[in-house]
């Protein structure tokens, strides 16, 4: 792979806090080698503003290797920027070339206020998870893990939705502000399980409520969250949600 | 969990959007079934038995209240959920993902829906309402459906107005008919590819059947 | 100062014996007490949820967004447990015995014994609560080998074993804060500990987001908040993780045990330029089909795939034969940098080696033909099909790399370079994990207790959760029975006036300095020295040189360090310019203790106490002890020794050859 450097313009979002209004800024940065990662970029800007005397741009990031789901742009239009499967922490700079715009903004959804410039606050999540993404199972109940046999494949297709890194980055493709291939992703990871059999119908239900409730939209099955995911969760956990959903809803007894 | 709460939840929303989506297109079916009587080159003789089954009988009269419940329940419970979904986005992004994450017609289905509801008025004013205020919305003597049909597509404009709102209701279908069903539950990959298909086909044969019967008029392929 | 709690009687009954005797605290008064717990990681939450579901008033705070985040969730390979499930002859005693062994004699017995113990009640405990792990056909769970043990007791659910344990434990925690029982604090950092007579009874902890400094009332703290390898600036651990909450513990009087013994990990992918923030760790599990080597030419300017395979030196398997690349990871991590400071390294910065598949796809290939009984099959689809095997295998971990190098790991071999991954040293802490510091705890990482020098392959995610799950529920309440005579202390007693005041004047100090140097290049700097001198490799002048260089840092840190923005909004500059300070002292400390201990053992190598041919040498005569520094003012610290007795194991030099 040849290494080159490059410079960039980068139109940025600024936001002091959550109340005040905010705006985009222009920066340059310049010899930015093609084997940095995005954030590393954003790190070289940082330095600058901080010489500079002005104030850093603030996003959120922890692991840098794919897995916290901390980090959180949306890039020239896409959440986690052009790579496929893939979040900003691992983009690297060899998607871009010298003299590119690069535009980047924070999630936008009103369940997910901007705190400060690129961070957002995703609590919402966790409170649709509190309202049912569990198994209701006290510290030293359990049997032994081979007392249950469970089907490889629907263990492999739990596993598959229970990939999900809770980033966003579903919510902020959607044009609904949609949180369902989240909130599928729970329900199908503990519904393919014989350990979610009990919860399964009161699971489905609270955590839609809940989801409502933190003001997402509705899922109108456009299938951006599956292009965007970077863990690649299938759109058609959302299918399956539904499912529990009527199946739940049909046999309530109240 | 009551009903209410059941039918007001979002994926309940959409469940009806689903539910009434999927009886609006048996109607399709329906209609275009009996609409396809016109090539029977009998001088509409077939085609207007089949109008005066569907208009002189009582059965086909209540479903027919039925139908227009589908119908506004889908619209009005349409706009309900893109007024909704548009408010849990206050502030827009600059750049969109527009294309690379999914198809136009996904993303427009209030304005394909619109323009489909925009041509169900011209086409109500068109057949409809002078057949049913001809019989005095009860079962009383109707009009010759298939005289009128020859008339309003004597005209150029009609057509094209009609042929239009004919390919939105293609497009509408597209994505329709698939999401419906993944709406109500069909997650299994197998059964979903099926869907797929199935519907691409159906929105394709829809549009051109309705759109040709204009067309067919207007260009005198029918007698 | 220094007393271990050890329960007497034989080893086996240890833990036992102590869950029979230790107090208890009824359900009414479980509601009355008050635990603090500090880190959400899997010690964290899974502390919060089990104490949680006991009915205690538990309050959580993490730095993150949210508790999912915490770098627990990065581990990739799996977790241990002593289940047996492949009748290869497992049980308590051997991983009891690998892991002391592993850890190069210098973990205390009784701790190591109770966790061997209770790992087969975590692999329980995660499937009931819905971790998917990795399956057979026949539906049972799948394991595999790590780590060059001899028997098959790694439980994994791909290559994200971490994730999914920490979701569990996570969604554990959420389900108790959901029903009341727990508090989540996120955004949150803990700043200060709160001390009355000589107790702890709170914290301090600062709300990131606001600014605001808080005052938590706990009749019990627990620091469930991992290791400080980021002292190192480089490392495999998460941007945010950091030494602070261990290191106020430790200035308010918790002996901190060990800090020298980090573990470099052998497989993590190179610096690739001054820019790099941190490092990739690419799972162990890849050398059991991955061979390592170099040229045999110093220098070797020639592709990786043009270098024959007589001009490859297969460096481990010529030293160790009987382990060959299976050796553990601190003698892994001190062959490659050997041959590198050799100047056998390859790639731009000449600072990796090769870790090649060619051979196992090629093998994997052969198989798959012979499986379908064919014969005369052309060698380009071999290597097809072996391609397909390592894919399924190692897949996700092969686009990782890809993603990060932009070199396809299939065609050329990878690049790996040792990098800091983990550390076993943290807060002294007794049976009962609590520190020296009455009513103040440490879980998982932040403890020094369960892994001596050197920690295995898939013991990490074992430690934190048999804390949390199976131990602090047992001996808090040890603790916490005698607590519920004491009403809770008002947070608005002078103990806490003191505290949250030092907090805020040291925060003033901070951003009242506007000096001219970003935190991040004092960072670096630290890193720098603490990689070059307190490595991979360490000896006493290079060890006393950085002493003085981490002072000289120091003072200059407080002199000229530049901290944009306000106290009293989101500030990260600020946060890390506290954690930076924190590292530097800890830098400092590290490299006292790596000093004071002139052997090597585990991940401590110290050039001074080698073998003829390079091996490490330990010393059990003189360094059979785990040192506890007591804080004693500014550069300044009392070392306490807790001697280590061996009862049911007999120390031996280990041997790989």
């Amino acid at each position: 792979m040849e290494h080159y450097n490059m410079n960039l313009n980068l139109k940025v979002w600024r936001q002091k806090n959550t109340k005040s209004k905010g705006e985009f800024k222009m920066y340059r940065v310049e010899n930015i080698s093609s084997e940095m990662s995005f954030l590393e970029m954003f790190d070289v800007l940082n330095e600058q503003l901080i010489h500079e005397g002005e104030e850093p741009v603030a996003f959120d990031h922890d692991c840098r290797e794919g897995i916290c789901g901390m980090c959180s742009m949306y890039i020239n239009g896409k959440p986690h920027g052009p790579w496929q499967a893939n979040t900003t922490c691992q983009l690297h700079m060899r998607a871009f070339k010298d003299g590119d715009t690069i535009v980047v903004e924070p999630w936008r959804a009103n369940a997910f206020p901007v705190i400060k410039d690129l961070v957002v606050d995703r609590t919402s999540f966790d409170r649709i998870i509190q309202a049912g993404g569990y198994i209701s199972v006290n510290t030293g109940n359990a049997v032994d893990g081979n007392a249950l046999p469970i089907n490889k494949d629907k263990a492999d297709a739990s596993f598959a939705a229970a990939m999900c890194i809770g980033c966003g980055a579903c919510v902020a493709a959607c044009k609904n502000s949609s949180a369902m291939l989240f909130l599928s992703a729970k329900v199908s990871h503990l519904a393919l399980l014989p350990q979610g059999e009990p919860e399964r119908h009161s699971r489905v239900i609270n955590m839609v409520a809940q989801m409502d409730k933190e003001g997402f939209g509705s899922c109108t099955n456009t299938g951006a969250c599956e292009a965007t995911c970077p863990k690649e969760i299938s759109i058609s956990n959302i299918a399956r949600l539904n499912q529990e959903y009527l199946v739940a809803s049909l046999t309530a007894e109240k | 969990m009551t009903w209410k709460q059941m039918f007001t939840s979002s994926v309940g929303k959409k469940l009806v959007m689903s539910f009434t989506g999927i009886f609006l297109i048996l109607f399709l079916i329906v209609h275009a079934g009996l609409n396809a009587c016109i090539w029977a080159m009998d001088g509409g003789v077939m085609f207007n038995q089949g109008a005066h089954f569907m208009g002189n009988n009582v059965v086909p009269r209540i479903l027919e209240i039925g139908l227009f419940a589908g119908f506004i329940l889908h619209i009005v419970q349409a706009y309900m959920l893109t007024i909704q979904n548009r408010k849990a986005r206050s502030v827009g992004y600059a750049v969109s993902y527009g294309n690379a994450g999914s198809k136009w017609y996904s993303r427009s289905m209030a304005l394909l829906g619109t323009i489909v509801l925009l041509f169900l008025i011209i086409h109500l004013s068109h057949f409809w309402f002078p057949n049913r205020s001809h019989q005095g919305f009860l079962l009383g003597e109707e009009i010759n459906l298939f005289d009128t049909m020859k008339e309003v597509f004597s005209n150029l404009w009609v057509v094209i107005v009609y042929v239009l709102g004919c390919i939105s209701l293609g497009y509408h279908l597209a994505h329709g008919f698939q999401s419906a069903f993944k709406t109500i539950g069909v997650h299994n990959k197998r059964y979903h590819a099926m869907l797929s298909g199935i519907g691409y086909t159906f929105s394709i044969v829809i549009m051109l059947a309705f759109a040709m019967m204009p067309i067919s008029f207007y260009c005198g392929w029918v007698s | 100062m220094l007393d271990a709690k050890i329960p007497s009687g034989p080893m086996d009954d240890k833990w036992t014996d102590y869950k029979g005797h230790c107090k208890l605290v009824n359900p009414a008064n479980k509601r009355k007490l008050e635990v603090i717990i500090v880190g959400t990681g899997l010690a964290g939450a899974s502390a919060a949820a089990s104490l949680g579901e006991m009915g205690y008033k538990v309050k959580a705070f993490c730095f993150q967004d949210s508790p999912r985040r915490a770098h627990s969730i990065a581990a990739q390979g799996g977790i241990n447990a002593a289940k047996n499930y492949q009748n290869d002859g497992d049980s308590v005693f051997r991983l009891f015995y690998d892991t002391i062994k592993g850890g190069d004699y210098r973990a205390r017995e009784a701790n190591v014994h109770r966790l061997a113990e209770v790992s087969a009640n975590i692999i329980d405990q995660c499937v009931a609560q819905g971790v998917p792990f990795a399956r057979e056909y026949g539906g049972l769970l799948s394991n595999r080998s790590f780590g060059g043990t001899q028997v098959q007791r790694t439980f994994y659910a791909a290559g994200q074993t971490g994730q999914q344990l920490l979701i569990g434990a996570y969604q554990a925690l959420e389900r108790q804060v959901a029903l009341g029982n727990v508090t989540m604090y996120s955004r949150h950092e803990m700043l200060e500990v709160v001390k009355v007579d000589g107790k702890t009874t709170g914290i301090i902890a600062r709300d990131l987001v606001s600014g605001k400094l808080e005052r938590h009332f706990g009749h019990a703290v627990l620091l469930c908040t991992g290791g400080y390898g980021n002292v190192f600036y480089l490392s495999t651990n998460a941007m945010g993780s950091n030494v602070t909450a261990a290191w106020k513990a430790h200035k308010q009087g918790a002996a901190f045990a060990n800090p020298c013994y980090t573990q470099i990990h052998p497989t993590c992918i190179p610096v690739s330029g001054d820019h790099q923030s941190k490092l990739t760790l690419m799972s162990e599990s890849l050398r059991n089909d991955g061979r390592i080597w170099v040229p045999k030419k110093a220098g070797d300017p020639r592709k990786a795939t043009d270098i024959p395979e007589e001009e490859r030196d297969y460096y481990l398997e010529r030293r160790y034969p009987a382990f060959g690349n299976l050796v553990p990871r601190d003698v892994a991590s001190r062959a490659a940098k050997e041959r590198c400071d050799a100047g056998y390294g390859v790639g731009t910065s000449k600072q990796a080696v090769y870790l090649d598949f060619a051979a196992a796809i090629e093998r994997y290939g052969k198989i798959e033909v012979s499986k379908e009984g064919r014969t005369d099959v052309p060698k380009e689809e071999i290597i097809a099909l072996g391609k397909e095997v390592v894919k399924e295998k190692y897949g996700n971990l092969f686009d990782m790399y890809e993603k990060i190098t932009g070199e396809n790991p299939y065609e050329l071999p990878m690049r790996i370079y040792p990098a800091v991954h983990y550390t076993m040293g943290g807060l002294w802490v007794d049976y009962e994990l609590q520190t020296t510091v009455k009513g103040l705890y440490s879980l998982g990482e932040a403890n020094f207790s369960d892994h001596g020098a050197n920690r295995l392959g898939a013991s990490a995610l074992m430690q934190g959760l048999a804390d949390g799950y199976f131990v602090i529920p047992y001996t808090i309440g040890n603790y916490l029975a005698d607590e519920i005579y004491n009403k809770p202390i008002s947070t608005d007693h002078e103990a806490f006036a003191a505290a949250e005041k030092s907090v805020s004047d040291r925060l003033s100090t901070l951003m009242n300095i506007k000096g001219s140097q970003s935190v991040e290049s004092f960072h670096k700097r630290l890193g720098k020295i603490m990689w070059e001198k307190c490595g991979m490799a360490r000896n006493a002048q290079g060890l006393t040189e950085a002493i003085s260089e981490i002072q000289a840092l120091k003072k200059e840190f407080w002199s000229d360090v530049k901290i944009p923005g306000d106290i009293s909004e989101f500030n990260p500059e600020l946060d890390k310019a506290g954690r930076v300070a924190d590292f530097i002292e800890l830098g400092e400390l590290m490299c006292k203790d790596a000093l004071n201990r002139n052997e090597s053992c585990g991940g401590h190598f110290r050039e001074e106490s080698q073998t003829e041919e390079g091996e490490a040498l330990r010393h059990d005569d003189e360094y059979m002890y785990v040192a506890a520094w007591e804080y004693a003012g500014e550069s300044n610290w009392n070392l306490h020794k807790e001697d280590l007795k061996y009862e049911v194991i007999k120390p031996s030099q280990r041997n790989y050859k």
